[in-house]
This record gives structure tokens, sequence and C-alpha cells, in this order.
């Protein structure tokens, strides 16, 4: 089981391939394939995980080439439960597009190729390799938000993909700085040349500032996030749910890696400068993601911009580099991933239910749609930080690591943050609860009440138990359908946002005894 | 001022190209020339590394039988650079591809008048 590493990476691929071919012989027969991998997947990270968790990083040289000269693969703690969330979102958003589409094999291999991607990015430990998943990523996220039917969903993907690659390619010539500096592309090792050269020296200044900005592009934080809310909105359902919980997160994941792994704190405390740049980066874009996201009339366009408002608070974290910043905002990264995911398959299945897309339209789904809104209203919740939901636990955190190092700019914003995530989602809220529903929705409502209140009801119960839609049967075929698996599905992710909540504390506990060696001054 | 342009020509082409790029990203409303542009941008940045590997006087990185001592040109950002061209490649693939769905379903590649045409949507 050595080679676990290699195989979280290679198995994907395999599969990808092997779904495109059987594609070719059964369309649904791809599904099955996505769905061996990923549960495989799932199995893979766990172990992989367990064994971090037990012994401590794991290190794998690919092609047993020594790790200064071949490509490394480092798992530590971090990257474990990035792996493990990359694994867990992919099956769960799987299970739902069975349903929600699209259904094409060519969706299922990109699909699959993105998780090969992300899973990569997660657990590389040479910078030129993390552009190269940085890419399989990109390519595959770019054909995926295309997958869309409209001409919109086209749009987005050209969008996203120019202003991606302007973001790879800065980090490419990033690297390139890097490396004159130092000769090597091994994180470990460029870490070490890097404190040799001097953090001073304008080339690793340079890459510093190319690097972080061209990762910044990718995670979207404020200035740099016009590619986002085009390219969610216009992807279909479980799409935007898949990208939106994984491509962003995946990217801050990155970020924090090259600061603390390849620049250290060291660097960091040597040169304020750096710091502060992108601090004050992070923090305007918590405030000006979220006053964006106020101004939305829809939906998942809304949502986007709470992207952009949440990476800035993430990246603000790894940039002030304490423990209980790390701690606090790896976890919000995590946790974000799982509430924001299930915040767009909330809004899709609130689509295909009613088609409402835009926040005026949710008035009154409360009486029509109770578990659908109720998950939507617990997720928003969870999202805006209530104690027992795991959106708290992160944003405790990160507020504790700012009062503690006396970063009284970044405290306000972060706990400004709360009010303001609050602004755009007590809208939602308010539309679902306190507003009376409009007159023709509330007539459809009337007009066929059972079906839609068995449906409802019945899948507020036993949720765990409930979790596969393959029980209701493999013919619904249309994109608007609506099945009480994928209301249990995201009720599911409801539960879950508030039970990691529950466990957040312990977990970060497990991180503080992985991660002293990135944070020891 | 002059002597570090002659010999450093090289970085000025890189700053060029880069400039060049951008400026066509941002610049240029027809979507082809968007994606042109990209790629002048990349190709700034692969220059660089060939630029970086450069040694005055090294020869090609072949060790010969005998294993002799000189200056040889550093291979690595060579290899580098051809697995970021071919995801050059196969961006501009995908870009382009979308560009023909685009012009399928709106019958225009020009920016202004794409926006003005989406804005009934």
């Amino acid at each position: 089981m050595s080679d676990l590493p290699a195989l979280l990476v290679a198995v994907p691929i395999v599969a990808g391939v092997i779904a495109l071919v059987t594609g070719q012989w059964r369309a649904r027969a791809a599904w099955a394939v996505a769905l061996v991998a990923a549960a495989a997947q799932v199995g893979m990270a766990g172990l992989l995980a367990a064994t971090v968790f037990r012994d401590g990083t794991v290190s794998y040289e690919v092609g047993s080439f020594a790790a200064p000269y071949g490509i490394e693969l480092v798992v530590d703690g971090l990257s474990a439960s990035v792996a493990v969330l990359v694994a867990v979102v992919a099956l769960g958003v799987l299970v739902y597009s069975r349903v929600a589409g699209p259904h094409t094999p060519a969706f299922h291999t990109e699909y699959l190729l993105l998780v090969a991607g992300l899973s990569g990015m997660s657990i590389t430990g040479d910078v030129f390799n993390l552009y190269v998943f940085l890419e399989i990523t990109g390519l595959t996220a770019y054909a995926l938000v295309a997958s869309g039917d409209s001409g919109r969903a086209a749009v987005g993907a050209l969008k996203y993909l120019i202003v991606g690659t302007v973001g790879a390619s800065l980090y490419l010539l990033g690297i390139g700085y890097a490396f004159v500096a130092t000769g090597t592309l091994n994180m470990a090792d460029m870490s070490t040349k890097l404190a040799e050269v001097g953090y001073a020296d304008p080339l690793v200044l340079t890459a510093f500032g190319l690097i972080v900005t061209g990762l910044a592009v990718k995670s979207a934080i404020f200035p740099l996030h016009t590619w986002q809310p085009e390219a969610y909105a216009g992807a279909p359902d479980s799409v935007s749910a898949f990208v939106a919980a994984l491509v962003s997160t995946v990217s801050a994941y990155a970020i924090a890696r090259l600061i603390v792994s390849v620049f250290t704190v060291d660097f960091l405390r040597e040169v304020p400068m750096a710091r502060e740049f992108v601090v004050a980066l992070a923090g305007v874009s918590v405030v000006a993601g979220s006053a964006l996201a106020v101004m939305q009339s829809e939906v998942k366009r809304m949502l986007a911009y709470s992207s952009v408002s949440q990476f800035g608070l993430v990246v603000a974290a790894f940039a002030m580099a304490t423990e209980s910043a790390f701690v606090g905002g790896a976890i919000h990264l995590l946790g974000h991933a799982v509430m924001k995911g299930g915040l767009f398959l909330a809004a899709g299945a609130i689509a295909a239910a009613t088609g409402a897309r835009r926040v005026s339209e949710y008035r009154g789904l409360a009486g029509r749609r109770p578990v659908l809104a109720g998950s939507f209203a617990v997720l928003a919740l969870s999202m805006v930080g209530v104690p027992p939901a795991v959106g708290f636990v992160g944003k405790w955190y990160i507020a504790l690591a700012a009062v503690e190092a006396e970063a009284w700019p970044i405290a306000v914003v972060i706990l400004a943050s709360t009010l303001l995530t609050l602004a755009y989602f007590a809208r939602v809220i308010e539309r679902m609860y306190f507003a009376a529903a409009p007159a023709a929705a509330a007539a459809e409502g009337a007009a066929e009440p059972t079906p839609d209140a068995a449906v409802a009801d019945g899948a507020g119960g036993p949720l765990s138990g409930r979790r596969s839609p393959r029980s209701d049967g493999g013919d619904a075929e249309g994109s608007a359908a609506l099945t009480p698996g994928i209301v249990a599905l995201v009720a599911l992710v409801a539960v879950l946002s508030v039970a990691l909540g529950l466990v957040a504390t312990e977990y970060a506990q497990v991180l503080e005894q992985t991660l002293p060696p990135l944070l020891s001054p | 001022m002059f002597d570090l342009l002659v010999t450093r020509y090289n970085y000025v082409a890189v700053a060029l190209l880069l400039g060049i790029g951008v400026y066509m990203m941002i610049e240029n409303a027809n979507l082809v020339k968007k994606v042109i542009g990209m790629n002048v941008f990349q190709t700034g940045i692969f220059l660089f590394f060939i630029t970086s590997a450069y040694v005055e006087g090294g020869a090609p990185p072949l060790v010969h039988h005998g294993g002799e001592a000189g200056e040889y040109v550093s291979p690595l950002p060579h290899v580098l650079i051809l697995t970021a061209i071919v995801v050059g490649v196969s961006l501009t693939a995908v870009a382009l591809a979308l560009i023909v769905r685009i012009y399928a379903e709106y019958g225009t590649l020009d920016e202004n008048v794409l926006r003005e045409v989406r804005a009934d949507e």
C-alpha cells in the first residue's frame, strides 16, 4: 500500500479513460465507472489520511528518482485532509449528477480528470508539478463549465479560460523566478535554498508576488475574481456545486502550501510588506465580495460572490500564519467547501423543483418545499457562523488568532465578515420564511399538494439511510427532475455542516499535532 | 543603460511579449485575437525560462563517453517548457472550441456585440 499517493492520482485518470470507452458502448455505464472510481478514491484518501494522522508525513518518490531531482509527493495532515475532502465531495456530487445530469460520457471523463488534477494539487511536493496539476484542473474545469446547454455557459467558460490561464501563467513565471534564484523545484529543498539566497532578494520577492497573485486569480480573491460569477452561474448545477466546492478551495490550499512550506513563516516575519500585501488583498476581498453578493438578484451569482468573500477570510488566516490562524484557516477552508457545495446543490434542487433561480422567486419557499428551504437556511446560517455549525469554528479560530496577534484591522474585518455574510443570506431567508408566496406559486402548490408534501416530509426523517438515489429508479432522464434522493442528499449535507462543527475542535487538535514543523519559528 | 539593453536583450523581449500579450487580451474586441494574445503572453514566459537556462559557450547537455568536464546548458528549463507548451496548445484548442460554440450560438466574435446580444438574455 506504499504506492497509495501515486494511485490517488492515477486511478481517476485511468478510470476516466475507461468511462469514456464504456460510455461509447452504453451511456449510463460511464456513470457507474465514475461511481466506482469515486468510491475507490474515498477509500484510498481515507486510508492515506489514517496513515498520515497515525504515523506522520508520508513521502513518495515518483519513479524512484531521489527527492530534489525527481518529483516527490508529500502528504501531511493538511494535504491529507484536502485529499479526503476532494474525494468525498466528488462522490457526493456524482451521486447528485445521476439525476440532475449532464449524462454524457464526456462529462464523467472530465469529472474524473478534474478529481485527478485536484488530488494531484493537494499532495504534490514539487512546484512545477503543482503547475501541471493546476492546468489539468483548469482545463477540465473550463470544459465542465462549458458542458451547459446555453451559450451563456460557453461565454462563461471562455472568460474563465482566459483569466484562469493568465493566473496560471503568472504562477509559472513566479516559479521561474524562484527557480532562477534557487535552482530547484522541490518544495522542501526550495524552502532551505530560499533562506540561503536571502528573503530580501528581489528575485525571491518577485517570485512571491507572482506566485501569490497567480494563485489568487485561481481562488478568486477580490480584484481577480471576475471570471467566477459568470462561470458558476452559467454551468450546470452539478458542475457549479463541484467547481465551487473544490477548485477554488484547492487553489487556496496551494497558496497556504506555498506560503508556509516554500516561503516559510520566517519569510513573512522578515518581509512584513509581503504579509501586509496578502492580508490587505484578503481583507478587501472579504468586504468587496460581500458587498457585491448583496447586490445580486440571481442566487447562484450571489453564492459565487460569497465565495470571493469567504476565500478572503481563509487567505488572511493563512497569511497571519500563527498556529491558531492556520488551524482556523484550514477548518474554514474545508468547512466552506462542504457548505458552499451544499448551497449550490440546494439551489440546483430548488430550481429543479420550482424553477426559482432568483432571490425574489424564493418568496414563500418554506411553505412549499420545507426540507429544501430548511437545508438552504441551515447551510446559509452555518456560513454566517452560527455556533454549533462548522462555519463558526473556523471563524472563531481566525478571529482568536487576529486578536492574539493584535492585528486589529484584520480582527475588525473578520468580525464584520459575519455581519456582511448575514447581509446577503438574510435576504434569502427572509424571502423564504417571512414573505408570502406569490399567488401563482401558491395555487400551483395547492393544486398538487400530496406528492410534493410526501416527497419533502418523507426525506426529512431517516436522513442517513437514504443517501443513494439509485433506489428511485434510473429512468429520470430530464435534468429538471427532483427525486427524494436529491432532497435527502441536500438535507444530509446540511446536517453534515452542523455535525462537522461538533467534531471540528477535535480535528483542530489533531491538526495542531501535525502542523508544528510547518509553523515553528 | 544601453549596454544593459544590448546584453540583456532577451529579457527585454520577454517583457515586451508579456506586455503585448496582456494588451491584446484586454484591448482586442475579437475573441480569436484575445486567444492569440494569450498565446503571445505564454510565449513570453517560455522565452523567460529558456533564457534562464542559457550559458554563454555552454554545450548541449549530452555527456560524452569519457564524461569530460565542461560547461553545459541546463536541460531542466527546456523540459519544463516542453510541458508548458503542451499545456498551452491544449488551452488554445479548448479556447477555439469554445469560440466556435459562441459563434454558433450568437453569430458574432466581437466582444461588444456579444455583450449587447446577451443583455437581452
